[in-house]
């Protein structure tokens, strides 16, 4: 049994805004991926794999003296198309929500070895001019490449989520993920709008696959260390919804930091997976 | 005129039959041996197994311009074991049984070593392998290390360690012990631990985290707010990178740090990484490029691992052990004139093998012989060995920050 050690409240408050900030790089990944999966009924793990071809391009870019944060306006409309792509072909063969999940599966596999052809499985590092960047607020450093994520996946997920909310496109997204047919029958251009989400979830994952260049290490086999706590994330803020992922990644992150500062660190993943455990076994339906 | 031709043919004549009979003996001839492995080529492994693949590249083609074993070419059949130690389990069996390899080679990191080495024994093969990371485990007779960390590195290693810190500028009195759980690790650390207390430190934090860990964050400011003079982090792969970076944002600069099985590469070209210690058997530097084949080897892989794309194309322990472990199945099949398993593995626990290494032994417990682990550090941008300080050249000595 691990001791339990009383921090300072500095290092408790440095760990929670660590926390903040790793977890909102869950909510930004888990994003898409709960609007795919929500809304088209598609479970996209290729997702995973999308958000590392975008990390590695923006690292290669910036290699080549691009500004990282500048690399976004090449990568966000190529992934837009890739994900319009990716769903035209699986509307074109009708997968079925499992079917998705192979395909994506495999898809994922594809794109990791294609990245090890072209960078190879070494570990690449992007230094960027905001890596040594950071300010203090009190006692606490604040890294400016981890308050951009944070900024970045507040935004996108309030943007997305008032789109949803109060627009004629949000609230036909929503109907059609609710019954089909009738929306179907109000008019709503399920073909279309699929396609427009498609996009726009492959385009949200790779603003999240340019964060991770900006604030961790590469390699291929990375993506798949991702899986396992942003499906927790989704899980727990609820399919479709595009708040519910970041308040549930802000809320295993900072659990997670806060176990860690008190306890053991490698207590921390029981700690994401035992609230997950807990909020699917007392409310069921909230997460399908 | 005649007399200059005369001179002409005769020296042509000469160097002829000099060269023919050399050119003719370095062409390996009839059905090729063949050697065979697993490596890592994918997977969470792969970043290291890379650098096994290319130094067995290197040393087959090398070994085959040198006339091959026992006059015959080398082939070598390696396959991708996808870092998962049960799919090396049953590739091995399928180049035993199925390929029917004459000799194996062994694969990377421990586990697939562990699961390598059990197919080993039960076809009765030699099996030389790279970095097994935990001695206590290789129990099976015919296995040969080419990592020489001695057969009790829990306590060799930690003690040339502190013997360099106690001879350094600022011998630590208090000790931050945080380490990756990976078994490799964990046991060194363990290990450490007691060195540490043997040797009366005082160990003021000590922290575990998961293999795979993402936020160094909250391990950083714990480590800051201990305030140790020393920080020993069991670190594997990017761990040290991580937690440096960690450090980097809070704005805390550890007094002297060791980690133990970095990413060599990536550590030492992190600003952060300052006098960052770690351990060694070989660095492209006298006196180990003095030792047989090292400088031509230290050559040839950087061109290799250059045009590799590799980040870091330099020689540090695993493609030193990587090239060590070829050497001493190449002696083994000389000195036996064999591919007797048996004869191999009876040769090679009675006799030393000269390796880039230096003359290494397999007689003692668990076939491991002398720990040759040195200790390094980052200096000005390159690792510099500091300890011990027979094998440091240029007048290196350890630097605290």
């Amino acid at each position: 049994m691990p001791g339990f050690t009383l921090p300072s409240a500095t290092l408790l408050a440095q760990s929670v805004l660590s926390g903040i900030f790793v977890g909102a790089l869950y909510g930004l990944m888990g994003l898409g991926l709960s609007l795919s999966w929500g809304l088209l009924r598609i479970i996209n793990l290729a997702h995973f794999a999308f958000a590392f071809l975008a990390a590695y391009i923006c690292f290669q870019l910036a290699s080549h003296g691009v500004d990282p944060l500048l690399t976004l306006v090449g990568i966000v409309p190529a992934f837009f198309a890739l994900g319009v792509l990716l769903h035209w072909l699986m509307a074109r063969f009708r997968m079925t929500t499992f079917n998705s999940l192979l395909l994506t599966f495999g898809l994922m596999g594809i794109v990791e070895a294609i990245i090890q052809t072209i960078w190879t499985a070494d570990f690449r590092k992007l230094e960027s001019a905001y890596a040594n960047q950071k300010f203090k607020l009190g006692a606490l450093f604040v890294p400016v490449p981890e308050l951009i994520t944070l900024v970045l996946a507040v935004s996108l997920a309030l943007s997305i989520s008032a789109v949803l909310r109060y627009t004629d496109l949000g609230r036909a997204l929503r109907a059609a993920a609710e019954d089909a047919p009738i929306a179907a029958a109000f008019g709503v251009d399920q073909r279309r709008n699929g396609l427009l989400l498609a996009g726009t979830c492959a385009a949200l994952v790779s603003i999240a696959g340019v964060c991770i260049a900006l604030t961790a290490t590469l390699a291929p086999s990375q993506m798949y260390a991702w899986i396992g706590v942003v499906f927790a994330a989704v899980m727990l803020g609820g399919l479709g919804s595009a708040i519910g992922p970041l308040v549930a990644g802000l809320l295993i992150g900072v659990s997670e930091a806060v176990t860690m500062a008190v306890t053991a660190p490698s207590w921390a993943p029981i700690v994401s997976f035992t609230l997950l455990i807990v909020v699917l076994v007392l409310r069921p339906g909230k997460a399908a | 005129m005649n007399a200059m031709h005369f001179t002409r043919r005769a020296a042509l004549a000469a160097a002829l039959a000099v060269a023919l009979p050399a050119a003719v003996a370095q062409t390996p001839a009839g059905q090729p041996i063949r050697i065979g492995s697993t490596l890592a080529l994918t997977g969470p492994l792969a970043a290291t197994a890379q650098i096994h693949k290319i130094v067995g590249d290197i040393y087959v083609e090398q070994l085959n311009k040198r006339g091959g074993l026992l006059g015959r070419p080398v082939e070598w059949v390696v396959k991708d074991d996808q870092s998962k130690p049960d799919l090396a389990r049953t590739l091995y069996e399928q180049l035993i049984t199925a390929d029917k390899v004459d000799l194996l080679m062994g694969p990377y990191a421990t586990g697939a070593i562990l699961s390598a080495m059990g197919v080993a024994q039960r076809y009765d093969k030699v099996l030389v392998h790279h970095t097994l990371g935990i001695p206590s485990l290789a129990k099976y007779d015919m296995q040969f290390p080419a990592w020489s960390l001695g057969s009790e590195p829990a306590t060799t290693v930690p003690n040339t360690l502190f013997d360099a810190l106690a001879a350094g500028p600022k011998p630590p009195k208090t000790v931050a012990v945080v380490t990756n759980k990976f078994p490799s690790i964990q046991f060194m650390t363990a290990g450490a631990r007691e060195v540490m207390k043997k040797r009366g430190l005082s160990e003021v934090l000590f922290l575990e985290w998961d293999f795979g860990n993402r936020d160094f964050g909250p391990i950083a400011a714990r480590i800051k707010d201990a305030k140790p003079d020393f920080v020993w982090v069991g670190a594997i792969g990017l761990d040290g990178n991580l937690l440096l970076d960690a450090m980097k944002k809070i704005d805390y600069v550890p007094p002297q740090h060791f980690y133990l099985y970095p990413a060599p590469g990536p550590l030492v070209s992190l600003p952060e990484a300052k006098n960052a210690l770690s351990v060694t058997i070989f660095e492209e530097q006298p006196p180990f490029t003095s030792n047989p084949g090292a400088a031509e080897f230290v050559k040839l892989y950087r061109e290799r691992a250059t045009k590799a794309g590799l980040a870091d194309p330099s020689v540090e322990t695993q493609a030193a052990a990587s090239y060590t472990a070829w050497q001493i199945l190449e002696a083994g099949v000389n000195a036996t004139k064999s591919l007797d398993d048996k004869a191999i593995g009876t040769w090679l626990k009675a006799n030393r093998v000269d390796t880039i290494q230096g003359k290494l032994r397999f007689n003692g417990a668990g076939n491991f012989g002398d720990d040759l682990m040195r200790i390094k550090q980052v200096q000005n941008g390159h690792w510099i060995v500091v300890w011990p300080k027979e094998v440091t050249s240029g007048g290196a000595k350890l630097q605290a920050n």
